[in-house]
């Protein structure tokens, strides 16, 4: 078992989501381009996964 | 008209309100109680609440509207995605909290808890106010879901005759709700999401396809439209407004008296985070249901003689299904068609509980019948429920579509104004409630004043700042604004008033309520 303010630190990676989406000029372009989706919308629809596996971290290393 | 379309969507629409009557048997409880009737007896696991909350918050409204957004404006209608994102980390963490609390004192309300925390009758006043204020708008344009899929499907739309479908199928809503309660949308939730799932992954197969694969499709777009608008020497342009709807329609979401209803009627707290996980799953439909837009835009649906009367009716809203229609094989159409009207009786049912335990609760018990018992509560909340569905079905047949529009967007802009009593209180009592009052009124202010001047077109704010012009989500500006007067109120109302805070809830009520205790008290 990990001690309780030692598993908070986990919460901090919830930030990421917020950064990479409020950051819009990191994802602003249609190169490079994948499975013909421009990158605008290959990215952030990654990003919903990714987001999802990050709360999915979260979530099993703060259980309480 | 299409028969084998209208075959196969009555078929759905009749076994919809089977199962809506049939939920009031469905993990039996006292349904003449509140808890029962409005929240379930919060026992739903990580299943059934990932279908109740997810077929809550993407509402048919959405399924019609982002891609209309997309269809008419481009990369920004596809903020729908960033706030689809940024909704989950943000619940993860505030939602377990609000439902512990309200799980040990009973709160079925947002402001419930507000009034329990801050013990100010007047601040949970504004609270229920608001909500209720947001919510009506909310449903009367579930209302329009339907109406655009009954027009698709050829029925006549004009005079008495023309209302009578959707006169039909809200009497049905109705009834359901009032019978069974939040069980009836769980339910049909299940139906709903079923066969939304079936139509847009079918859709992401057939439609494409048609259009010579995604790479092609997105070839035909013009540039200006597949990106936003980039940031020049004087305007931040389409980058902030992009970034402040995503970030202030995900902070607005979880504030509807409809989703806090649903969260509330979970079993346990890692019901909750569980689903935060899970529920971005949606996120990703709705993605690909954005994408449609750019479909029916490359398609030139809105080109095609047969769709022009419907687009002159419904604008970019008819852009679905008219691809739809364009594209599917008719009894596809009748399941596509179901899916957007089923999707749009399940949010609107639980908005009419949610309305409708504001009013029971922080109007009615508070102010007219204190001594009112559990069973007259549950009575007037389920009268209440059929007001508001009648209340919202009035205003669509009634008014024009715009209006219902125009308030959904102030709706937005108010609600949000309510994040800093609720969310900030599952944190700290240090805010005052006349600070908080303040904060709240200045930004309703704030906002609905921006809206004005926009002739509530939309709800974009110039911030300037020096030379350079910063658009964004009015609301989250208010938001701001409402926090800062807040802030400052309440530091001031401690300095000058020194008397404790009244609080009735302590610390420990805001961590995870433990088994054993969940077990006793069922």
């Amino acid at each position: 078992m990990q001690s309780k303010s030692h598993g908070k630190a986990w919460l901090l990676l919830l930030a990421l989501p917020y950064i990479a989406m409020l950051w819009v000029p990191s994802y602003n372009s249609a190169e490079p381009a994948w499975l013909g989706f421009p990158f605008f919308y290959w990215y952030q629809l990654l990003w919903v996964a990714l987001s999802s596996i990050i709360v999915a971290v979260v979530f099993t290393m703060t259980r309480p | 008209m299409d028969m084998v379309a209208i075959g196969v969507f009555i078929f759905f629409f009749v076994l919809v309100t089977v199962l809506g009557f049939v939920a009031a048997r469905w993990r039996r409880g006292d349904l003449a109680n509140l808890n029962e009737w409005g929240l379930a007896g919060r026992r739903f696991g990580t299943m059934v609440s990932w279908f109740l909350i997810g077929g809550d918050l993407y509402t048919a409204y959405t399924f019609i509207a982002v891609p209309a957004a997309v269809f008419g404006a481009g990369a920004l209608g596809f903020f729908a995605v960033p706030y689809t994102i940024l909704i989950y980390p943000f619940a993860f963490l505030v939602m377990p909290r609000l439902w512990a609390v309200s799980r040990r004192h009973g709160y079925v309300t947002p402001a419930d808890f507000v009034r329990g925390r801050y013990q100010s009758p007047l601040l949970a006043l504004a609270i229920a106010v608001t909500g209720i204020i947001a919510t009506m708008p909310y449903i009367a344009l579930q209302l329009v879901g339907i109406q655009v899929v009954i027009a698709a499907l050829g029925f006549p739309t004009e005079g008495w005759i023309g209302e009578m479908p959707l006169v039909i199928s809200f009497i049905v809503l109705a009834a359901y709700t009032y019978s069974s309660g939040l069980r009836a949308p769980a339910l049909i939730a299940v139906v709903k999401d079923t066969l939304i799932y079936v139509t847009i992954i079918a859709a992401m197969f057939i439609i494409p396809a048609r259009l010579g694969g995604f790479a092609a499709m997105f070839a035909r777009i013009p540039i200006d439209r597949l990106l936003l608008k980039a940031p020049s020497a004087d305007s931040l342009n389409g980058f902030s407004a992009y970034a402040t709807l995503a970030l202030g329609s995900a902070l607005a979401l979880f504030l509807y008296p409809h989703s806090i209803t649903a969260v509330l009627s979970s079993k346990d707290g890692n019901t909750i985070r569980r689903n935060m996980v899970l529920l971005p799953a949606y996120s990703l439909l709705l993605g690909l249901i954005a994408l449609l837009g750019y479909m029916a835009y490359v398609a030139g649906v809105d080109k095609l003689p047969e769709y022009a009367p419907y687009f002159k009716t419904y604008k970019a809203q008819f852009a679905v299904p008219a691809l739809f229609l364009h594209m599917f094989p008719s009894w596809f159409v009748g399941v596509a068609f179901a899916a957007i009207a089923i999707g749009a009786l399940v949010p609107a049912a639980i908005m009419s509980i949610a309305a409708a335990n504001l009013f029971t609760r922080n109007i009615y018990r508070e102010f007219i019948r204190p001594d009112c018992t559990h069973a007259q509560e549950a009575k007037v909340a389920k009268t209440v429920s059929l007001v508001v569905k009648a209340g919202a079905l009035i205003f669509i047949v009634g008014v024009p579509q715009q209006y219902a529009i125009q308030l959904q967007l102030l709706g937005g802009i108010w609600i949000i104004q309510t994040l800093p009593a609720i969310i900030f209180g599952l944190y700290t009592r240090w805010l005052d409630h006349r600070g908080l009052l303040l904060g709240w009124l200045v930004g309703i202010g704030f906002g609905t004043w921006v809206a004005y001047s926009n002739e509530f077109k939309n709800a974009n704010y110039n911030l300037h700042v020096g030379a350079l012009t910063i658009p964004g989500y009015a609301a989250l500006y208010a938001l701001i604004l409402n926090i800062a007067v807040s802030v400052v109120a309440s530091a001031l109302c401690r300095t000058l008033d020194r008397s404790a805070r009244k609080d009735s809830t302590v610390a420990g009520d805001y961590e995870d309520v433990p088994l054993a205790e969940l077990e006793a008290s069922a």
